[in-house]
């Protein structure tokens, strides 16, 4: 599969009052064509200083101390002001957040809208609202020509964030970054966007980083998924192998605290503890402390990656050949179970 | 099982805010229900449906339009600011917020935030005593004594939201408002705050009105739930009742739009679509009404049959799961 963005040993610091923080710590990942890749992780565990980097917005006190992001043979790490600015909501767009605050209430919508093709195109101020109407048509906001000289507040929840969308994918992106879209807003909603999202996808063909901490909008929406921890990726596979066949304690941890509709048990799974401060890293395998399953090894020496299949790794110990059997916790038994019986002799549908 | 206990019972309660004016909101529109001693009553439905307000109303944050909240045989809209009866409510009821960043006061120590509602109410004999209740609430909701004379800064989400659920049960409440207490938390922390929750309401016997929009952790922690949709309610029943036989359109929407960590059962999920022109807003009246043994619809009277004979065909099929079976 063709590889649009390729990101290597990243390592991010920042500098704050308390000393510096290691906020991302030796991060690899890769996004392929065409495809959706959810980051997972709580907050504080990297993901979204990740993305940003992928953008050049990182704060002023946050600095790329190693690595490289390759998108189409450019590091972007290395680039200009001026490159960055040619690469952002042009070749790599991002959807953030609060829909609230994301769009300018002092500006007509059709201006936001049409402002990236503005920017990245000589087109006249007519043709790209002209276009503005034809993504917000294609994002679902009905009557767009007429609603051009709207502001914000005139729009709900949903379709602000609509509008978001909109201004995202108005130079066709070869890359959607979208974090957390959908976090603000209802279940009803948060539906329709996640579809709407699936669509925009197939009809400009872009390849999508979706961050957001719900594993079931990531069941619904990702081809591959990577979880973080700390600052680091601990397990990334397709969505089959992240959801059936998770080897990381903590990705165990993420799918047994969430109760699904036929949780019946008196109490919730919850990983114990707090994440670790990255002022000062832990030694060995940050999880230990909060991981029930730990060995020795964990508080020494950090996991290295095991690969499970050649799409799934994990950094656990607890793959390594030496390592003891554990008993599983009942909800990662069953998931495995689904696994042995449907996919594990077929190979991943993907 | 013995007729439960009633705690609260909300009659014919409407909240309008700027009645009469242009911007009128009728944020309630004429809701009855009662909440048992020591239940946990869910209240779920979108943003602007009116649940928060609800949760609002019935503590009196907002002086209700009209209708009665009778609590302990006083009724709760007509009592007045500063009488003995409303200190004595406001003692018995106590919230959890949603926001743990905004809810506590930066400028305050930790053991000053959850000692406000001892000092008012006056329930410390001496500073002695004082602290020594401060610790044991620390120690209830699993922080540790040396965290009293912190600020809120110093703690981490769930850390804060521990804070606010000692702060609540300070003054030995019998029942507690959380709205949406856990949805600024992150999962992993979501579940240690509901766990909480769960056990301080078998040690304390406590009563909660659980708002939120998360149905599935709704569900997990609630003993019934009642949907709202427009400032109405339109479905009550026991939670499993709720999620396996939905039977108002808007349930079964908001059942079918919850996302689930399974990918397999995601692929096939398809959201109903929900519109509210031919089940509530086409003038008929209607009222909660039970079809179905402890399972209340919001129905017109030549709607009830129908919502039967559907909790009975329901029933009889052991129930739709809330989202279609796997292939």
């Amino acid at each position: 599969m063709e590889r649009i963005l390729d990101v290597k040993n990243l390592e991010i610091d920042f500098k704050t009052y308390a000393g510096t923080v290691h906020a991302i710590r030796n991060v690899d990942f890769h996004l392929n064509k065409g495809e959706t890749l959810a980051i997972v992780g709580e907050s504080g565990s990297g993901k979204s200083v990740t993305v940003r980097t992928l953008m050049g917005l990182l704060a002023s006190n946050a600095k790329v101390v190693g690595g490289t992001v390759d998108f189409e043979g450019k590091d972007i790490v290395k680039m200009s002001e001026k490159e960055l600015t040619n690469l952002r909501g042009n070749d790599i767009a991002m959807i953030f957040q609060d829909p609230m605050t994301s769009l300018d209430p002092t500006m007509t919508i059709g201006k936001q809208v049409a402002e990236p093709l503005r920017l990245h195109t000589k087109i006249s101020e007519k043709a790209a609202l002209a276009e503005a109407v034809r993504v917000l048509e294609l994002v679902g906001i009905t009557n767009a020509k007429a609603r051009l000289k709207d502001y914000p507040h005139q729009f709900s929840g949903g379709q602000r964030q609509r509008i978001v969308i909109a201004i995202a994918i108005i130079n066709n992106p070869k890359i959607l970054i979208a974090d957390e879209p959908t976090t603000a807003l209802d279940v009803t909603i948060q539906a329709q966007i996640l579809e709407l999202l699936k669509e925009v996808q197939e009809k400009i063909d872009t390849s999508i980083i979706f961050i957001t901490h719900d594993l079931g909008v990531v069941a619904g929406i990702a081809d591959r998924v990577a979880v973080m921890y700390a600052g680091k990726i601990i397990e990334y596979g397709q969505v089959d192998e992240i959801f059936y066949n998770a080897q990381h304690p903590y990705t165990w941890g993420l799918l047994e605290a969430m109760p699904t509709l036929e949780t019946k048990s008196d109490r919730l799974y919850a990983i114990p503890g707090t994440p670790p401060n990255l002022i000062d890293p832990p030694v060995g395998d940050a999880f230990a402390a909060r991981n029930e399953f730990a060995l020795a090894i964990d508080l020494q020496q950090e996991p290295p990656f095991f690969q499970v299949s050649p799409t799934h790794a994990a950094a656990t110990w607890l793959l390594d050949p030496q390592a003891p059997k554990v008993t599983l916790p009942p909800e990662i038994q069953r998931r495995h179970q689904v696994w042995e019986e449907k996919f594990a002799n077929k190979g991943v549908n993907a | 099982m013995s007729e439960p206990e009633v705690l609260l019972s909300i009659r014919n309660l409407v909240q309008t805010f700027n009645p009469g004016k242009r911007n009128e909101v009728k944020a309630i529109q004429d809701i009855s229900f009662d909440i048992y001693k020591g239940e946990t009553l869910g209240l779920v439905g979108e943003s602007g449906s009116g649940k928060t307000t609800t949760g609002r109303s019935l503590i009196r944050l907002y002086q209700p339009t009209s209708g009665e909240i009778m609590y302990a045989g006083n009724d709760i809209a007509k009592l007045k600011h500063g009488s003995k009866a409303m200190l004595d409510f406001r003692r018995k009821v106590q919230m959890i917020f949603q926001d743990p960043y905004a809810s506590l006061d930066p400028r305050m120590k930790v053991q000053d935030i959850i000692a406000e509602g001892i000092d008012v109410h006056h329930l410390a004999k001496d500073d002695q005593d004082r602290e020594r209740q401060v610790q044991a609430l620390l120690e209830e909701v699993g922080l540790n004594a040396s965290h009293a004379t912190r600020y809120p800064h110093e703690f981490s989400g769930g850390q804060r939201q521990r804070i606010g659920i000692a702060r609540a049960l300070a003054v030995q409440p019998e029942f507690i408002i959380a709205d949406e207490p856990i949805s600024a938390l992150d999962v992993s922390i979501q579940a240690q705050v509901v766990n909480l929750l769960k056990d301080i309401q078998d040690r304390q016997g406590l009563t909660y009105l659980f708002i939120a929009h998360d149905l599935s952790m709704v569900k997990y922690i609630s003993d019934r739930i009642a949907v709202m949709h427009y400032g109405r309610l339109v479905e009550l029943a026991s939670a499993d009742e709720v999620y396996n036989h939905p039977l108002h359109p808007y349930t079964q929407s908001l059942l079918s739009a919850i996302p689930v960590p399974d990918p397999s059962l995601e692929r096939h999920r398809k959201p109903i679509a929900y519109s509210a022109a031919e089940v509530e807003d086409d003038g008929k009246q209607r009222d909660l009404v039970e079809v179905y043994p402890g399972h209340f619809v919001f129905a017109s009277e030549d709607e009830v049959a129908g919502y039967q004979n559907a909790a009975k065909a329901s029933h009889a099929q052991g129930g739709a799961p809330a989202t279609a079976p796997v292939e």
